[in-house]
């Protein structure tokens, strides 16, 4: 795996300043990769098994690339954090998996299919701010979108429907505020009712894009017990985090992204301050380790 | 169907709507005669064949542009239906030279409408194209588009003034509209697209919802993002095109905002503000179309607007949803209540002051009460204010005049003022307790809270305390009052 990763990412030239040699860049790139702590990564007959492969990610937005490369398992039955600074590609890599964003190269499996036909088994919560909260719509009526899908093309909502999202509604403790128009709740209800949106599109896996971003103390318990209860039911949750402080609570696995992956695997093992300081340390690291690999192999002639 | 009337801005067309009767208007007339009784009596009896045409049409019109408008408005798509209106001239243009060339009839509207939807629909697609494939934002290709192809427009225009067959005159009515021109075919087709566009947002509505609230939930969820968005799109351009006739292609942009937009502030439910977009379209046609029949020197598209436009700013002040005066009133009366509870709490505190050894009651060996230069020093309200304050407090019979400007709780005013000052008190202890706020300070943020506190948050309070502050006991002051 090791190698096909290095093999490709000279692409990474697109992004260079002119005055740096190919050839040192490729050197400094062949130094660089042995930091990358890439995991060994499933064989494609375990495909099957696995809710999210990644194989060769690549996304550009206007020839700019935003995640370059990226291999990554995401294994049944764990809370998977994604981390990594502004712009490294976070919401991306979501927004990639569930096929809403173009890639440029690159192959993503859920249970060892095409998004495209396994739907049902994904339940997606976007970022909050990414929708009108003034939308004339009331909090029933998001929780029940999320039943769409199922409902089908042109069919009206139904009171069957509309139950299983005041249920969902409940399990996060909005069932009080079904009838409330969405502006009129804070942003951790908002997030709540979101959370019941996905919850009853009655998925195996659950993509969140920073759920717990902006919402009080309760919303983030609450939160982290309905996650902690999608994982005893044997589902699998990737969420995108901010907050450092609470990833060895939260994620049993972790991915720190920049741009591409600088280490995924159990949170033990790397949640280091070192991977930290890589994925963190500087918008483009790869830049900058090429940076400081061409300068040592300057000082080594001396 | 022989179309002998012509989209020409002459009288020609006037005799038909008003059956000839009372209005003799001539070329060089361009003076804005008020209508007689007799032209009101018939137009709003209806009395004429063409009016009713004219009326009822363009009535269907603002219902069908009310209802696509509001998902375009919640799309946040509603400046593409301008520019789209604007692309659907050079198709209009086009199809004239074209038929004309080809020796048929220039004038014949289905043709010409044909060629303003296939190029409102290339405008669109210009749209789609200039966003996917550039950089350049949304308003800028909007911009391009709705200049370019106006621009198109208005020289194929001045083309055909100079071209020989000497009857282009009227392709103007539609860029200001001529409701007058408009014949029952041209009616029927306005209701089998109106129909057609209230059968597919009902057949629709939950996707357009989706659509509009959750775009990247939508695509998610494996909706045709891009195809649904084409058909609301073409659906504007159908309304546009339709309504070019009526309403003209500058100003149907406002038959399509204006509606939702108005209905907006009577109602937060989507499903209401559908129908009542509608309804206020479709109210603002049939006004509107009525109004210019009985002025037909006036373009009648922009009466429609005006009188859409009428609509709205009667929902923006008396709208019952987000209405201006109900904010207001709102807003009056919350001000109202606080005034209030200020002053019982400032008398509260007085008796309480008054009669340190024991709990203030009402007690009647009090007869001198407060005075009102003393609570003028209580706090920053103008004398003005308090005098305002006061007389209403005593109009709800809550203080009683003891003497020459000097006033008391009464029976009921201490039972009110006793509930406002132990949650003041309350909140005041929880933020010491648990904000870690200075007892000093308590007093201006517990200023803030006491008068929207509900009842379960005070039963929260009480628990909070209740080692503190005994069941329904009132707590003393933190501070010096």
């Amino acid at each position: 795996m090791m190698e096909s990763h290095e093999a490709t990412d000279p692409g990474v030239h697109v992004a260079d300043p002119p005055e740096f040699a190919v050839d040192a860049l490729s050197d400094a790139l062949l130094a660089g990769a042995e930091m990358s702590e890439v995991p060994a990564l499933a064989p494609p007959n375990a495909y099957e098994q696995m809710p999210v492969v990644v194989r060769d990610l690549t996304v550009a937005y206007h020839r700019k690339p935003v995640l370059w490369d990226v291999d990554c398992d995401i294994e049944k039955g764990r809370i998977i954090g994604i981390i990594g600074p502004n712009g490294a590609g976070k919401s991306t890599l979501l927004k990639a998996i569930l096929d809403l964003v173009p890639k440029a190269s690159g192959r993503i499996l859920i249970y060892g299919k095409r998004y495209r036909r396994q739907r049902r088994l994904v339940g997606y919560v976007p970022q909050r701010e990414t929708v009108d909260w003034d939308f004339p719509v009331n909090a029933l009526d998001v929780v029940t979108m999320g039943r769409y899908g199922v409902i089908g093309w042109c069919r009206p909502v139904t009171r069957k429907h509309r139950q299983a999202a005041l249920a969902a509604m409940d399990r996060v403790g909005m069932a009080d505020y079904a009838r409330r128009q969405i502006s009129q709740l804070s942003g951790g209800q908002q997030q709540r009712v979101f959370l019941a949106r996905a919850l009853v599109q009655d998925a195996d896996i659950y993509f969140m894009d920073e759920p717990f971003a902006g919402v009080d103390a309760a919303t983030e318990k609450a939160i982290i017990k309905l996650l902690q209860e999608f994982r005893e039911n044997g589902k699998t949750v990737v969420v995108i985090h901010h907050d450092l402080q609470t990833v060895r609570d939260y994620f049993d696995n972790l991915i720190l992204l920049n741009m591409r992956v600088v280490a995924a695997g159990a949170t033990r093992d790397v949640f280091t301050e070192e991977n930290l300081h890589r994925t963190y340390g500087g918008r483009l690291t790869l830049l900058d380790e090429a940076v400081q690999a061409i300068a040592r192999r300057d000082d080594s002639r001396l | 169907m022989k179309r002998v009337v012509a989209y020409s801005l002459v009288a020609l067309t006037t005799p038909l709507v008003f059956g000839g009767v009372g209005h003799h208007g001539s070329i060089t007339d361009t003076s804005i005669a008020l209508p007689s009784m007799e032209e009101i009596i018939r137009l709003v009896t209806l009395r004429d064949y063409n009016t009713r045409v004219v009326v009822i049409g363009t009535m269907v019109l603002g219902l069908a542009a009310g209802i696509v408008g509001t998902f375009m408005l919640l799309r946040k798509r509603s400046l593409m239906g301008d520019a789209i209106s604007h692309a659907t001239l050079p198709g209009i243009g086009l199809a004239f030279i074209a038929m004309t060339a080809t020796g048929g009839n220039g004038k014949s509207l289905p043709i010409l409408l044909l060629g303003g939807f296939l190029s409102g629909l290339v405008g669109m697609l210009c749209i789609l194209f200039i966003r996917k494939y550039t950089r350049i934002k949304e308003d800028a290709a909007l911009g391009v588009v709705l200049g370019v192809f106006f621009g198109l427009g208005a020289a194929l225009l001045g083309v055909i003034q100079k071209m020989n067959t000497g009857h282009a005159a009227g392709l103007e009515s539609f860029i200001y509209g001529k409701t007058a021109s408009m014949l029952a075919a041209d009616a029927k087709l306005i209701a089998i697209v109106a129909t057609a566009v209230v059968v597919i947002c009902a057949l629709l509505y939950k996707e357009f919802a989706l659509l509009c609230f959750d775009q990247n939930f939508s695509a998610a969820q494996g909706w045709p993002v891009l195809a649904l968005d084409i058909v609301m799109m073409i659906m504007v351009v159908v309304v546009t095109v339709t309504g070019l006739q009526a309403v003209g292609l500058i100003l149907i942009i406002a038959l399509l905002i204006i509606p939702p937009a108005a209905a907006r502030f009577w109602s937060d439910d989507l499903l209401k503000i559908l129908v009542l977009s509608g309804v206020i379209g479709a109210a603002s046609g049939l006004i509107g179309s009525a109004l210019s029949a009985l002025t037909p020197r006036l373009p009648a598209g922009a009466i429609i607007v005006l009188v859409a436009a009428g609509f709205f700013a009667a929902s923006m002040v008396f709208g019952t949803a987000r209405g201006l005066l109900l904010r207001c009133c709102r807003n009056l009366a919350l001000s109202r209540t606080v005034g209030r509870q200020h002053l019982l709490r400032a008398l509260y505190e007085w008796h309480e002051t008054n009669t340190p050894t024991e709990a203030p009651t009402h007690d009647r060996t009090i007869t001198h009460g407060m005075a009102i230069d003393e609570l003028l020093g209580h706090r920053s309200w103008s004398a003005f204010r308090l005098r305002r304050v006061l007389a209403r407090a005593f109009a709800d019979e809550v203080i009683t005049l003891t003497g020459a400007d000097h006033f008391r709780l009464t029976e009921r005013g201490m039972a009110e003022a006793r509930r406002i000052v132990r949650n003041h008190r309350l909140w005041e202890l929880y933020l010491i307790t648990h904000a870690d706020v200075a007892p000093g300070k308590v007093d201006r943020d517990a200023d803030q809270i006491e008068h929207i506190l509900g009842t379960v948050m005070v039963e929260k309070l009480e628990r909070v305390l209740q080692s503190r502050t005994p069941h329904l006991a009132m707590p003393s002051s933190p501070h010096a009052l």
